[in-house]
């Protein structure tokens, strides 16, 4: 480009940016900075305490408390739910990827419970779980003869996580809250975003390589690995990167409607600990901290995903 | 002969392809069925007198429609209901404009400092949310915003997510378009407005509809921001009602439908955009 037309178009490009780069400066750009100062400090928002400087006190303390690793546990537990979801998802997409008559219908269907998810739905949940008048425990029960796990109420879990400590112990294994919101989290995620990507990513898998595969006799299950599978990496590599960055910031709403972080804190994940230290404990300079952690969290995987991810999505 | 009466073979592969056809519809509806499961229970319970969402019988004995009138009798859910869709399309209405008047300096603009500046806006993606939340929170405090409005709709007005997905969009729009106006003398706005835009439509309302969904059902910013009743949004309203009238089934599935209802409408109106949004979200610029 020409020198002068750059010059020429410099001024309208401030007018059109101006609005949103105003936003994006006063709601996200400063906020950050604000944040990264504020978790060095000693704020509290109740200013019971005088306003000091305190250096990396915070991290400090965060790090050294068995409450936050906890809550950092509860967070990874929850993650488990993962790769079910996301096998489930390619096992829903080469269902529906069959030329079959009324499979938009099919496809509109799985979706559903990702695009109404909200507060209603994990209200629905919260009923489907009560253990004594919940459908799911009366279904069990109707089924077995008996009455079912306690769901919500119960800190029990399948890898039989310790409730005060990090650890494992007998005492904790069964079905329990974390176990339930792992349930939900895959019914709501299996037939979503997902699966839409790996059925876009199925339809752009070139023909000849099954071809190829057929003539070299491969059987189905072959196929599956040999070409399928391989074709879809890029897809299941982002897939698997934002599943864990939107894992990593999860639980919150699920703890806030259905749980209250409990039983005993089971289900209190490191974003529903920052929303109880900032909002119901006003320590702000503490929770800035832990959203910092956070922060540093995501950073990382998503350097691991500028490092290995592929530049684009091939659609 | 064998166009009268197949032979064996013939039927054998038929039927296998039939089969086949029949069994992925059983499976599929099987899958289909137990997907819905939680929804065909909420919509029954919902219908129900109060002492039959306990039981297991789906069927309620009685349908009582009134539970709906109800809702609205022990809450200002018509009050949520505004309130949701109020922000919800104000937002959704101005994070259209401003991104799409950013993506326009993005992609059709050249200016110097214009990547630097395109990638501060995408390395921001990758913030969580709870980091700016408790800034913004301090901000609204010393604003004056707390419990307003224009608290709600504001900080959420400004999306980088929205800039970078129309960005992406404009960028496949063909140059000699816009040269072509300009070459008859059109300013700017004339261009973005009459021939940017129009082309753009598909993407604005891919984000329209993703934009409108995730304010309509926003919940940690509603939460800490709204303090007085009238102000409740649909996910506020619903939290406050299933705590303080928690034995309440049939009437809180109620709301719970009438919450769900108009992001079905939604979804039916809206497919076509949804699938093309997802698959340009997931490009990586």
């Amino acid at each position: 480009m020409r020198p002068r037309a750059r010059h020429r178009e410099f001024v309208p490009a401030m007018g059109f940016l101006l609005p949103n780069f105003l936003g994006f400066v006063v709601f996200t750009l400063g906020p950050v900075v604000f944040s990264l100062g504020v978790s060095l400090s000693n704020w509290n928002l109740q200013r019971t305490i005088p306003f000091q400087w305190i250096g990396l006190e915070n991290f400090l303390a965060l790090l050294g408390s068995a409450e936050f690793w906890l809550y950092f546990v509860n967070t990874g537990y929850l993650m488990l739910g993962m790769p079910v979801a996301i096998a489930g998802s390619l096992a829903l997409a080469l269902l529906l990827s069959l030329r079959l008559r009324g499979i938009v219908a099919y496809r509109t269907l799985f979706y559903l419970p990702t695009f109404t998810s909200g507060v209603a739905l994990m209200i629905l949940w919260k009923a489907l779980y009560n253990p004594s008048f919940g459908p799911i425990n009366a279904a069990i029960e109707w089924l077995t003869g008996w009455h079912g796990p306690e769901w919500l109420l119960s800190t029990c879990n399948l890898l039989g996580l310790d409730v005060e400590q990090v650890g494992l112990t007998l005492k904790q294994w069964g079905l329990g809250a974390r176990d339930a919101l792992i349930i939900m989290g895959v019914w709501t995620a299996i037939g979503g975003n997902s699966m839409l990507l790996y059925l876009a990513a199925l339809t752009n898998i070139p023909l000849e390589l099954y071809e190829a595969s057929q003539i070299d006799g491969a059987g189905r299950w072959q196929t599956f690995w040999s070409v399928t599978w391989p074709q879809l990496a890029p897809t299941t590599f982002f897939i698997v990167v934002m599943s864990f960055i939107g894992g990593l910031q999860g639980g919150f709403d699920q703890a806030r409607v259905m749980t209250a972080g409990g039983p005993a804190g089971t289900t209190t994940t490191l974003a529903y600990y920052i929303y109880t230290k900032a909002f119901q404990e006003f320590q702000i300079g503490y929770a800035s901290a832990v959203s910092w952690v956070l922060f540093i969290m995501i950073f990382v995987i998503t350097l691991i995903n500028w490092r290995f991810g592929s530049r684009e999505l091939n659609y | 002969m064998s166009q009268i009466a197949p032979t064996s073979r013939d039927f054998g592969a038929w039927w296998y392809r039939r089969g086949r056809f029949i069994a992925s519809h059983l499976v599929l509806a099987a899958l289909a069925i137990t997907m819905l499961m939680p929804f065909l229970w909420m919509v029954l319970a919902s219908f129900k007198p109060l002492e039959e969402v306990e039981q297991l019988d789906p069927l309620p004995s009685v349908w009582r429609p009134q539970n709906y009138l109800q809702v609205f009798e022990q809450i200002p859910f018509a009050r949520y209901y505004f309130n949701s869709l109020f922000v919800a399309a104000w937002v959704t209405l101005l994070q259209c404009l401003t991104s799409a008047m950013a993506a326009y300096a993005f992609s059709r603009l050249r200016w110097r400092g214009r990547d630097v500046v395109f990638r501060l806006y995408l390395g921001t993606l990758m913030i969580p949310g709870v980091v700016t939340m408790i800034p913004n929170y301090a901000l609204m405090v010393n604003l004056h915003l707390l419990d307003s409005y224009l608290g709600l709709i504001v900080p959420a007005s400004f999306s980088a997510f929205g800039t970078f997905l129309l960005r992406q969009f404009m960028l496949t729009i063909p140059p000699s378009l816009d040269e072509a106006a300009a070459i008859d003398g059109a300013s700017h706005w004339r261009i973005f407005w009459d021939v940017i835009m129009p082309l753009a439509r598909p993407g604005l309302i891919t984000l329209a509809i993703f934009t409108f969904l995730g304010n309509y059902g926003s919940f940690f910013w509603p939460l800490i921001l709204i303090k007085s009743e009238a102000l409740r949004t649909l996910p506020i309203g619903m939290l406050y009602f299933d705590t303080n009238y928690g034995r309440q089934t049939n009437l809180i599935m109620a709301a719970s439908v009438m919450n769900i209802i108009p992001l079905i409408i939604l979804f039916v109106v809206s497919q076509k955009y949804l699938v093309r949004g997802i698959q340009l979200g997931a490009v990586k610029g």
